[in-house]
């Protein structure tokens, strides 16, 4: 026996020790602390995001004005790629070799080992023949998404487009998009992109160290379905779109056409318009290069951003006032002579015509100046000429009511307000109290400084045809498969008119049609009851107007149609508004006793010389280029330098400024 | 001598037991292997393309070599015991010249067939059988300096061959040999002063110098001052003093002029001096995160998501250990780590039961390189050692480790066998 026997617990008590220390330790970090599984969980998996198919939006009849159709995206993942037949592979998706080369360094730089798009958007029809194949190529795969296609091509300015979220809409959503998200740029796509994007779902993989997809994580236990959005139906009434597009084919200008009765849009039109399939998959950015530089701005909503001095439809509106306010009852006769003096200056009726002895029917048949232009007068001397600015005031307010001069709320992006000027306004041009009712006569027909969208003066047309109120004029109709319609749009708003004031104002606009100005618009077997407008343009020829409503008794249909430097409203205008009139309440649209032809209207080509355009495109650039804090400032100091010539005109002349020189001022200043 | 035995039964005398936990933890590893290579393109176990089949044939392999050696006589290895010593010396220094860079270290030698040799590996075997064989001699007394300089020699030759590799982990193991030495005779100080060195280097890092010094100076102001009359014990207190003095100044130069930088990294990482979790501190990061996220029970068997999806390095070889404490848990940790204590007990209590002061010198030899082995490693992936690449013995991937492990085992199973003979 060795002498150092004892020695042997001395080193068994040292390895046991130790060996402890360790399970001590391991006790700690797989027992007490948690960390570690939370850290694992990390490492391991991935929450991908499942996008769902944005809502399908209908017309109001239930065809289908946007969808969302499959295609593919061939992915790659290099690292995975075994050699094989390029030639065949490049034959199979259509593309040449030096595509094949470009996009195969693209997807290596991003990453060897991470699926990137080989080719992106392939279309169903191809991809069935490429279906079959693709599994011979080891390491490229098919990912199914969706674009949105539109298969009647029309109502783009409604439809609007999307496009990828930007870094501002990632900030404002508190960062429920992520870069490379899509969002509604415009129109309804933009306006409901709450109700149509869905719900995104989560898709947890595990990966590994290198970020290698290795399959789902608990059999994905934990995943979230993607839910496609909502489906919208819109108020549109397809058909009659389509006819309306096809009628402004050629021509700038608009038409609206509302349901009096629910407030519901039946056609929206804004010309020239554009195929909105042109925003969607490849050449997306190169259509909307070219269509953002397109003179006549396809991109420019007319409905709702385009602002008109409305002209003589205005003047039904005036009437009706003037009767509410008992300036003036309806079998009260003017005896016109062809103008009317107001002050020292004369407001001249229409080709300096003598409508003689007219009545209020009469005036609005035979869109005598002379008459509203007294009445105008009338309701602002009412307390005698120096109270002009509180009866304008009052004017004003009731103006106001019938939606002209405040948005209407639309259920879409970026609508105008127009405009109904302030006293205020009159007070910087002319110092306060130094304007008159004969200084702003001009408003009394609908033009100087009056501004209305053709929403608002389709909405107007409601008015009328309502006797007195009107519905939240609204583009969607019921959203969701459950058809959910918002409360504001079944609340009648009133616009503080009394319902029997509105007969002889529309005898008046019935006569307009029967054998008045608006006579070529006649249509077989409907009573039309409708206000022509000659408004003008500061660029060239005049805007042509015509709004309406129809059938006189039960209107199922009010309508405002612009046809921009197109003449008078009698001609462009009135024939298009009857055709849409015609179609929604027929079906179909019959020959005319005068002769017109809807293909004659389609055919016709009413766009303007662009050189009138040459400046607004020029300033536009310029405008593009700087920032809108800058664009403001020289807007405002244009229009104080408008504002400034006006009144220098005006105490040269030592006549009062009124729509000739504020106009001319217009003119000259843009 | 026992010669009818023999005949009568090659395996006559073996302890069984041994030989039984030395299958289980090949049979562990074999299985763990697998786990942490697992591909589900190659779900076969037995694949000669795979690391788990590679290892199915080293196991084999290893086993026709363990009983080879339970057929060689005992002499053939006391015998033989400096040739073998000449041979892996040769080979260390073989490899210097020849040898394959792995990693940074030069310690394989390609032996065609993909089959490479790590002759560091065998040094340990061949060193503890030299040592045994020197010690075990007559009139050898450790407490001789003579002698325990001779000692060291035989130890510190091979270390420093395996140092110009330069493989630290594998250095460090003869280390353990001083359980050995104290076994025999060495002095406990050796083992007290070892301790206490280490301790202060930890200490001298953590800490600001001078205020441990202070400290030091204190507790040996007290103890002199409690033991006035005891002028031994002042001395020593005051020579203690002095060359703990001196180590804590020199750590600083250890620490920046003989480490290399990824040393002192790993050192720093373990002791939290830097935490560098995607670079430097990767390793026993993920290491960590993997054995932590086992629990109680564990994944279960290739269920283990960190090691399967390859976040922590080298985890069929260094770090298994990472992949038993993922599938298995906390108790599969303390069934491992029992298996192995037993193991080693066993083996210390066989080195007792010997007669021959040879063959129990060799047993502690066993005893200690697997000790330190397994401590080493397994307190390297839970995160208490710094990253030193030593095997997990008998478990890890690798033909020279398990093949090593198996002489070093089998020899002191073939001496134990025979421990009533004379040798």
């Amino acid at each position: 026996m060795n002498k150092f026997f004892e020695r042997r617990y001395v080193v068994t008590g040292i390895f046991i020790a130790i060996i402890f220390t360790l399970l001590a330790r391991l006790y700690y970090i797989q027992m007490v602390d948690n960390r570690y599984a939370i850290y694992a969980t990390k490492n391991v998996i991935r929450s991908f995001i499942v996008y769902p198919a944005r809502g399908p939006i209908l017309d109001r009849n239930g065809k289908i004005l946007v969808q969302n159709e499959p295609t593919y995206d061939i992915m790659v993942v290099p690292k995975d790629v075994k050699p094989f037949d390029t030639v065949a592979f490049c034959n199979l998706i259509g593309i040449d070799r030096e595509g094949f080369d470009k996009r195969w360094t693209k997807a290596i730089k991003y990453s060897p080992v991470k699926d990137s798009p080989f080719e992106k958007q392939v279309s169903a029809e191809r991809f069935a023949s490429i279906q079959e194949k693709i599994n011979d190529f080891t390491g490229f795969y098919a990912l199914p998404r969706t674009v949105r296609t539109y298969p009647d091509s029309v109502a783009a300015q409604f439809l609007g487009y999307i496009g990828e979220a930007q870094d501002r809409d990632i900030l404002r959503s508190k960062g429920y998009y992520r870069l490379g998200d899509y969002i509604g740029v415009t129109g309804v796509e933009k306006a409901y992109e709450n109700v149509l994007r869905g719900q995104r779902g989560v898709k947890n993989m595990m990966v590994d160290s290198r970020g290698v997809q290795k399959g789902s994580f608990a059999n994905g236990a934990f995943d979230t379905v993607a839910r496609t959005g909502e489906r919208l139906t819109s108020s549109l009434d397809i058909d009659l779109q389509k006819l309306g597009e096809k009628l402004m084919k050629n021509k700038l200008g608009s038409i609206v056409a509302i349901e009096p009765s629910t407030g519901e849009i039946l056609a929206y039109v804004s010309s020239p318009t554009y195929d909105p399939n042109l925003m969607v998959g490849r050449e997306r950015g190169n259509n909307a290069a070219k269509m953002y530089n397109n003179p006549y701005k396809p991109f420019f909503i007319r409905p709702i951003q385009a602002q008109y001095p409305p002209g003589s439809s205005f003047k039904p509106l005036s009437a009706l006032i003037a009767l509410q306010e008992g300036i003036i009852s309806p079998s009260e006769t003017y005896y016109c002579t062809g103008h009317y003096r107001a002050g020292n200056r004369l407001v001249p009726c229409n080709h300096g015509e003598a409508h003689g002895s007219v009545n209020m029917s009469s005036a609005v048949a035979k869109s005598c100046n002379g008459y509203f232009s007294m009445v105008f007068q009338r309701i602002l001397e009412r307390s005698g000429a120096k109270y002009t600015e509180a009866a304008f005031t009052a004017w004003r307010a009731n103006v106001n009511k019938f939606g002209l001069g405040s948005r209407l709320d639309l259920d879409m992006p970026a609508e105008s307000r127009g405009n109904v000027p302030t006293p205020l306004h009159y007070d910087n041009i002319y110092k306060k109290g130094g304007w008159r009712a004969s200084t702003i006569i001009s408003l009394a027909i609908g033009q100087g400084e009056l501004l209305a969208t053709p929403l608002q003066l389709a909405n107007l047309e409601c008015i009328i045809a309502n006797h007195g109120f009107f519905y939240k004029p609204h583009l969607i109709k019921a959203i969701g498969t459950e058809n959910v319609i918002k409360a504001e749009y079944t609340k009648r708003n009133y616009v503080g008119i009394d319902p029997q004031y509105f007969e002889p104002v529309i005898n008046g606009m019935q006569a307009v049609v029967e054998n008045g100005t608006g006579i070529r618009s006649k249509i077989p077997d409907i009573i039309m009851c409708g206000k022509t407008g000659t408004a003008q343009n500061p660029r060239g020829e005049d805007n042509s107007v015509f709004v309406a409503f129809a059938p006189r008794d039960n209107p199922k249909i009010a309508i405002a149609v612009i046809v921009e430097n197109s003449g008078e409203g009698a001609h462009w205008a009135a024939p298009i508004a009857s055709f849409i009139v015609e179609k929604y309440l027929k079906g179909k649209v019959t020959p005319r006793a005068s002769g017109i032809t809807v293909d004659y209207f389609a055919n016709a080509n009413r766009l303007p010389d662009l050189s009138l355009y040459a400046m607004d495109l020029k300033k536009e650039r310029m405008r593009d280029s700087t920032r809108s804090a800058r664009q403001d400032s020289i807007k405002k100091f244009k229009a104080d330098s408008i504002k400034k010539a006006a009144r220098l005109k005006a105490t040269a002349n030592n006549k009062p400024a009124g729509w000739g020189s504020f106009l001319a001022a217009r003119r000259s200043g843009k | 001598m026992n010669n009818n035995n023999n005949q009568r039964s090659f395996f006559f005398n073996v302890d069984w037991v041994t030989v039984f936990l030395y299958l289980i933890l090949c049979t562990i590893g074999w299985f763990n292997i697998h786990a942490a290579v697992f591909d589900e393109r190659h779900p076969s176990i037995i694949d000669g393309a795979t690391n788990y089949g590679k290892q199915f044939i080293y196991i084999m392999v290893a086993v026709v070599v363990g009983m080879v050696i339970l057929l060689l006589e005992s002499r053939f290895f006391t015998a033989l015991s400096p040739a073998f010593y000449a041979i892996t010396v040769l080979l260390l220094i073989i490899v210097l010249i020849v040898g394959k860079n792995v990693g940074g270290n030069q310690a394989w030698i390609n032996m065609g067939g993909g089959f490479r040799l790590q002759p560091s590996e065998f040094a340990k075997f061949s060193t503890c059988l030299l040592l045994a064989r020197y010690l075990s001699g007559a009139n050898i007394r450790v407490t001789d300096p003579k002698a325990f300089m001779s000692a060291a020699a035989i130890i510190g030759f091979p270390m420093m061959l395996i140092m110009l590799q330069p493989d630290t982990g594998s250095t460090l193991v003869f280390c353990s040999l001083i359980f050995v030495l104290y076994r025999e005779g060495l002095s406990p100080y050796f083992l007290v002063i070892s301790g206490l060195l280490i301790t202060l280097f930890v200490v001298a890092l953590l800490f600001n110098p001078l205020h441990i010094i202070i400290a030091l100076v204190a507790f040996t102001a007290l103890v002199i001052f409690l033991f006035k009359r005891n002028r031994q014990l002042i001395t020593t207190m005051l020579i203690g003093l002095a060359i703990c003095v001196t180590f804590i100044f020199s750590v600083k130069f250890i620490y920046t002029h003989v480490l290399k930088p990824h040393q002192t990294d790993r050192i720093n990482i373990i002791l939290g001096i830097t935490t560098d979790l995607r670079g430097k501190g990767y390793n026993v990061n993920q290491s960590k995160i993997a054995i932590g996220s086992g629990k109680m029970w564990g994944k279960g068997y290739l269920h283990g998501t960190q090691t399967k999806y390859s976040f922590v390095p080298e985890q069929s070889t260094d770090f298994i250990f990472c992949t038993i404490g993922e599938e298995w848990g906390f108790a599969g940790s303390i069934v491992l780590l029992g298996l192995y204590l037993f193991l080693i007990l066993r083996v210390i209590f066989l080195a007792e039961r010997q007669r021959s002061p040879f063959s129990r010198i060799y047993g502690y030899g066993v005893a200690s390189v697997l000790f330190f082995h397994v401590v080493i490693n397994i307190g390297m992936t839970i995160g208490i050692v710094p990253v030193i690449g030593i095997p997990l013995p008998f478990i890890s991937y690798g033909g020279s480790s398990l093949l090593s492990f198996t002489i070093l085992l089998f020899v002191l199973i073939k001496f134990d066998s025979n421990r009533m003979g004379v040798i």
